[in-house]
């Protein structure tokens, strides 16, 4: 990384590209121009033959075909295209769709969108830990019912779904099963075959590869899915997506998976230890801090805190310069609007205001940890110190019951 | 052996001032664009440094600007957006469109029931003026005109000004698919009566998986993609920041070189054609005589012959890469869409050849030369 003083802790809204994936993708910019369609010169071949090594290394990462493999521009539209694919191609099975409330963005507004084109979206509640009730997906299931989509893993707190659960509940149903994976993929298994998932999405840059470019796997036998596309034009991508292939980045994508695949189960645990070490030292060092998610089900490099009585995005200014983590998710950390996905959880706004997703990763340090530690601890005491809301909780007033007035 | 890359209409060579820029990002602008801290916010102002670059070159405003994955996604974007949020009816557009366009136009057609129209073409591929015309006048209801600036197979260049001219006067929204022109040609999207263009970076020496869609600010419509909050809310993903930076790098140097390159390709062009014509009896050229065309395209037309039908792949074995119709459907084996619209001899078999400035004379004339030899064989000893 450029600037070794910085402690990037914000894994989840993207990775840095490892350097190996950027090593690997450098002849494909230099050394072969090339549109992956152009089948009849060597240099379209060669292009073709990269394109298909990166599909091999994909497919072997989460335990499917090739062929299943169609490449996007990121996750994004990987959750559109199998979102409103599944809504136009299935039309005449139903039109009734079940999600969840704490999905992302990209699958909660394509479905937004699918309502306005006459379709019918039921929307999961979740527990206290972020994880949906199996009765309740099970009784929202109807004659219309075409497609349950749930994310395997959250992106703000880091929590897994039952999905093997999940997937033998949409069986039983005949239901189509996709799966927002973008934050599992290359850091646990994610096998979408072995759990019954027929669609899942993911994204080069939140597994250490490059941005633009993402995947939709696509189940091809028992049963035969198909989507329809979204982008249409020359009839790439088994006609699901057309566009001339991002060959450079589909490269890097192959050798992040290749990467992930080898390294996956000890970055994990090297990490984890890690993030265990963060959470358990901030709690002993700070008086009120709620861990937001399941301890018991999720992502091994995530932990999301909230620090009561102090606001997460200023408590971020005691040490912006120095350490990068997010409150809210990166797409609408922009906004001062408490996360939804915390409210879902059942946070008040007060403790969904002060909460801190701190994700890991690859190339986290001790080091950088501690010093996240020291940080996070001066930061938090800095803020309570100079709060009147503090105080008054310090003096054991219950705030719940102050009434506050407009001025 | 050596390799000749004439397939610059399909995919131009990246130049290494681009990957430079993009590797730098790579390593250096690792955050997302969306958070808030410092790295984030450092990704952030360089993507906005890029738009305002590609903006200030094709004379928009920052705020028309749209980042997309490449020219299909920008074309069906247009398309599809304008015929669902501006109460489109009818779609005018010609048969010689790319792929992209013509099926994002079927899809139209299909999921929101408007009719469809296609402008002939003569036999250079250039669209009826007149026709278009009567099309036009004949529509009470908002229609959409998507016609594209040049032709990727043959290279005729449709006259935008006079089209979208037509098309204001005639109360409708007009649609240019420019991914061939742009960082070609000087465009100024403040002196063009148009409404959406597209461009593509790997059309013009930047990189693959990126485009924009220009939109004109008088005209609003939702995403195509649907999301975070990217792009001011037309286009959710988290962006491809080293695509968007290298683009911007790839049109900057296009348009200061342009004269140059122009200058160049066109000798290049000349002299093949020429070449060509002295060589190889019975050949023709897919072109206007008389008219402005496509300096990085010349589209040749080879006499009915038994070397014909296997000549990419013959042409291949010398090293030489050229395409036969677009290379999105060269795979399919299928006959060019356009080649069949220009209405000419079935029998004939067209070759693009498509050039750029790292091309040389050289090259010309040894292709020039290997097609001699595969179509005038010497006697041996004669
Ligand atoms: C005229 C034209 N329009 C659109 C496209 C599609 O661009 P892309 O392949 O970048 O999506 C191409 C090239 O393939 C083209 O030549
Ligand atoms: C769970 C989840 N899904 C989808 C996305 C969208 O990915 P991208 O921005 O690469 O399109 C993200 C990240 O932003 C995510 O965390």
């Amino acid at each position: 990384m450029a600037n070794p003083r910085k402690i990037y802790l914000d894994n989840n809204s993207t990775t840095p590209c490892d350097p190996r994936v950027v090593e690997a993708m450098l002849p494909y910019f230099y050394e072969v121009p090339g549109n992956a369609a152009s089948r009849n010169h060597p240099f379209g071949w060669a292009a073709e033959e990269a394109v298909s090594v990166a599909r091999e290394q994909i497919a072997d990462l989460i335990g499917v075909e090739e062929k299943e493999i169609i490449f996007t521009s990121g996750a994004t539209e990987a959750d559109n295209l199998a979102l409103k694919g599944v809504f136009e191609m299935y039309k005449r099975k139903g039109n009734h769709i079940i999600t969840v409330k704490t999905e992302h963005k990209a699958v909660l507004d394509s479905c937004a969108k699918i309502e306005k084109m006459g379709g019918e979206v039921t929307y999961l509640d979740v527990d206290r830990k972020g994880r949906l009730n199996l009765e309740e997906l099970e009784a929202a299931i109807k004659d219309t019912t075409i497609l349950v989509s749930v994310m395997w893993a959250n992106n703000e707190t880091g929590t897994i779904q039952d999905m093997k659960a999940i997937g033998d509940i949409c069986e039983k149903h005949g239901v189509l099963f996709m799966s927002d994976a973008t934050q599992a993929v290359g850091k646990i298994k994610t096998h979408p075959k072995e759990v019954g998932v027929h669609l899942m999405a993911f994204t080069g840059h939140k597994m250490y590869g490059p941005k633009g470019v993402g995947v939709l796997f696509v189940n091809r036998k028992k049963p035969r899915v198909k989507v329809t596309a979204q982008i249409d034009g020359g009839g790439h991508e088994r006609g699901m997506r057309s566009g001339t292939l991002n060959v450079p980045a589909i490269v890097g994508m192959g050798k992040a998976a290749a990467i992930a695949k080898a390294e996956m189960e000890q970055d994990a645990a090297r990490v984890s230890k890690l993030r265990d070490k963060l959470e358990k030292e901030l709690s002993a060092n700070l008086e009120e801090v709620y861990l937001n998610g399941d301890i018991d089900n999720r992502m091994p490099h995530v932990t999301n805190l909230s620090f009561k009585h102090v606001e997460g995005e200023g408590l971020m200014m005691t040490f912006n310069e120095n350490i990068a983590v997010s409150s809210g998710s990166a797409c609408t950390s922009a906004s001062l609007e408490p996360s939804y996905v915390l409210i879902a959880l059942g946070l008040g706004d007060d403790l969904a205001h002060s909460s801190i997703r701190f994700s890991l990763g690859r190339f986290t340090t001790e080091e950088e940890v501690d010093l996240a530690i020291a940080a996070l601890t001066k930061g938090v005491s800095h803020m309570r110190d100079l709060s009147p809301i503090w105080e008054m909780y310090k003096e054991g007033i219950d705030l719940d019951a102050v009434e506050w007035s407009e001025h | 052996m050596r390799r000749i890359f004439f397939d610059s209409a399909a995919s131009t060579q990246i130049a290494p001032e681009v990957v430079k820029v993009m590797t730098s990002a790579m390593l250096n602008l690792h955050a997302n664009p969306s958070s808030i801290h410092n790295e984030g916010r450092r990704c952030r102002a360089a993507i906005e440094k890029a738009r305002k670059s590609i903006a200030t070159e094709i004379g928009a405003s920052i705020g028309e600007i749209f980042f997309t994955s490449g020219g299909t996604e920008s074309n069906n974007m247009a398309i599809k957006c304008a015929v669902r949020d501006l109460g489109v009816k009818h779609i005018i557009t010609s048969c010689v469109e790319h792929h992209c366009v013509l099926n994002a136009v079927k899809a139209a057609a299909r999921d929101y029931g408007v009719s469809i129209d296609r402008v002939s073409v003569n036999q250079y591929g250039e669209i009826n003026m007149e026709e278009l015309e009567t099309l036009l006048k004949s529509k009470t209801e908002p229609t959409l005109v998507t016609i594209m600036h040049a032709n990727n197979e043959v290279g005729c260049i449709n006259d935008i000004v006079k089209i979208g001219n037509l098309c204001r006067a005639n109360n409708a929204y007009f649609h240019s698919d420019t991914v061939q022109t742009v960082g070609h040609y000087p465009i100024n999207v403040d002196e063009l009566p148009v409404d959406f263009i597209s461009g593509a970076g790997h059309k013009f020496h930047g990189p693959n998986g990126i485009g924009f869609l220009w939109i004109n600010s008088e005209r609003t419509i939702n995403p195509l993609i649907d999301g975070g909050a990217q792009e001011r809310n037309m286009r959710a993903g988290t962006e491809n920041i080293y695509g968007i930076l290298g683009m911007a790098k790839a049109l900057e140097m296009a348009n200061e070189n342009y004269e140059t390159h122009k200058a160049y390709i066109l000798n290049l062009k000349d002299t093949l054609r020429s070449e060509l014509q002295n060589r190889i009896p019975g050949i023709s050229f897919n072109e206007n005589p008389d008219k402005e065309h496509l300096y990085t395209v010349l589209n040749v037309s080879f006499p009915p012959h038994p070397k014909s039908d296997l000549l990419i792949l013959n042409m291949d074995i010398h090293g030489i890469a050229a395409s036969g119709g677009s290379a999105c459907s060269s795979g399919a084996a299928k006959g060019s869409h356009v080649i069949a619209a220009l209405g000419g001899d079935p029998c004939r078999t067209a070759v693009r050849f498509s050039f750029s400035h790292m091309n040389t004379l050289e090259e010309v004339v040894y292709v020039a030369k290997t097609l001699e030899a595969i179509y005038v064989p010497r006697t041996v000893n004669a």
